[in-house]
């Protein structure tokens, strides 16, 4: 069953001319992260604050799980549903263990499986265990985003709205952060929705990126689909469609490799700085430019699975512009 | 000094009987600031007219107030109890109200979000945040309750202005001196009570 669906879901704000959210409909499946893509006042935000009722929608349903999110009670729905957002909202009295335990306490728990929670989450999150008894105020802005990343994770919710989560930090903690969430993911495949206004995040985290303008869903793809057919120019243009680097920075080696217009090289020759087969073809790109001609050996778990040329790369970007132009 | 120690039992008593008369009066203040609060916080337009009438309430003398209360509830405890809790209103009230209106909004929202119902947003997060500045606000009320205390003796309240009065009406400069000693002592204690409450409830928010 389908984790959300949205049914011409509209927020009309009052006073305001065009509504926010203007008739959207899509569905999400159990385990996808989504990212919700746009500039500000596209109405990103106001559709994910209607997911957990912060904002009420003005006409259309949703159904989470297949239950109208109408039948249920407001609390009982927001507390089944994680939520981060940038500013972390962490409450500054509380201590770090009872910031993480909120949920879970209002829901009910014992304490011996809250306190056992508390210590899987920081060690999930990356955070040491003697962080318990700190107050948020002693934590560095990336520390606090991880506690609010733990205190939405606290009860398990099969799905997490994320907003900007990691917007107010620095590119190198950001990018860190970035990396963790999508290992935490990888873990322990939650629904995500998660709003950014930078594309490369986008690009980065989701499974499929829903494109928002003017309150409505331009296009709703993976990230390679949104770069190689874009279905308008508002697209092409935010994703940098026509920049073959960042096309290239979404293709995995082990893709090119069973690139089936080309054989596999078996060539034995040792090389300093394999390549793996889960790196990007960016970052092969940028090697094979020094190496030249003979390519480059990738290895997995020890052992050579291949040879990638600059033929390889030149297949698989064709076969996206090809994608591209049959539109 | 002398009559401190000559009278330790007369003035102790007289002590009680502020301390009671303090004690009593912000507990009743308390228990009507802390829903009118709430109120205010939950309903901005009643704000400005609630806390107008509490400013012109505060700005009648309290010898006046205390005088123009003998009709309607005699002489004695009740009319200076009614006294002291329309004072100490204004800073409760105002003090609690900002307190909560001030809190992050994104923490509010954080709230909401998690899956608190109103009232266990007002337990968990409102009042915690708003309670270094509830405390403030009670510290300044206690201070002048116990000054405004003592003029209360003029009705028969008791407490230690009694020994003001009579030191006056007697002209016995012990007496005078041994009241107000004692009302300050009472002040001076109070204050740096509060001020350490104060400072326990500011945990974690200036780290």
């Amino acid at each position: 069953m389908s984790m959300l669906v949205a049914d011409e879901l509209t927020k009309q704000f009052p006073g305001e001319s065009q509504p926010a959210v203007d008739a959207v409909s899509f569905t999400v499946e159990p385990g996808e992260f989504i990212v919700l893509l746009g500039p500000s006042g596209c109405g990103k935000t106001t559709l994910l604050k209607m997911i957990n009722r912060l904002y009420e929608p003005t006409s259309g349903r949703f159904f989470i799980e297949g239950v109208d999110a109408r039948d249920m009670p407001v609390t009982a729905l927001r507390r089944r549903i994680g939520y981060a957002i940038q500013q972390t909202g962490l409450f500054p009295h509380l201590r770090i263990a009872q910031n993480i335990a909120v949920v879970p306490r209002l829901l009910g728990w014992s304490n011996d499986r809250i306190e056992a929670r508390i210590d899987a989450l920081l060690d999930l999150v990356g955070l040491p265990r003697e962080f318990r008894q700190r107050y948020p105020r002693q934590l560095s802005g990336g520390q606090q985003q991880r506690v609010g990343l733990a205190r939405a994770l606290a009860a398990d919710p099969a799905m997490m709205l994320m907003d900007e989560p990691f917007g107010a930090l620095d590119a190198i903690t950001r990018t860190r952060l970035q990396d963790e969430l999508m290992a935490i993911q990888r873990k322990l495949h939650k629904t995500i929705l998660f709003v950014t206004h930078d594309i490369e995040e986008a690009l980065r985290l989701a499974d499929r990126v829903m494109v928002m303008k003017d309150g409505r869903i331009i296009q709703f793809a993976p990230p390679l689909m949104l770069l190689a057919q874009p279905e308008d120019p508002f697209v092409a243009e935010l994703t940098g469609a026509s920049d073959l680097l960042r096309q290239l920075s979404l293709i995995t080696v082990e893709r090119a490799l069973a690139h089936p217009g080309l054989q596999p090289s078996t060539d034995e020759t040792a090389d300093l700085t394999p390549l793996h087969p889960q790196d990007d073809l960016r970052l092969a790109l940028t090697r094979l430019l020094s190496v030249g001609d003979e390519g480059l050996v990738v290895v997995e778990d020890g052992r050579m699975c291949g040879r990638l040329t600059l033929n390889h790369l030149q297949a698989v970007l064709r076969d996206t512009a090809l994608l591209g132009a049959q539109r | 000094m002398t009559y401190l120690i000559q009278n330790w039992r007369s003035v102790g008593s007289l002590l009680g009987e502020h301390l009671w008369l303090t004690l009593s009066a912000l507990a009743i203040a308390l228990v009507i600031a802390v829903p009118t609060s709430i109120l205010l916080v939950r309903v901005p337009r009643l704000r400005g007219p609630v806390l107008g009438l509490l400013g012109i309430l505060y700005t009648i003398p309290s010898l006046s107030l205390l005088v123009l209360l003998i009709p309607l509830l005699g002489l004695g405890y009740w009319p200076a109890v009614v006294t002291l809790v329309i004072y100490a209103q204004l800073v409760l009230v105002r003090n609690l109200v900002v307190g909560m209106t001030e809190i992050d909004a994104a923490i509010l929202e954080a709230a909401n979000g998690m899956g608190m119902n109103g009232w266990q947003r007002l337990i968990i997060v409102e009042f915690p945040l708003a309670l270094p500045l509830m405390l403030a606000g009670l510290r300044i009320a206690t201070l002048s309750t116990i000054g405004i205390a003592t003029i209360a003796a003029f009705i028969n309240a008791g407490g230690l202005g009694v020994l003001l009065f009579d030191g006056v009406r007697s002209s016995n400069q012990e007496k005078i001196v041994a009241g107000a000693l004692a009302v300050s002592l009472l002040a001076f204690g109070a204050n740096a009570l509060l001020r350490q409450a104060e400072r326990w409830s500011r945990r974690g928010l200036d780290a």
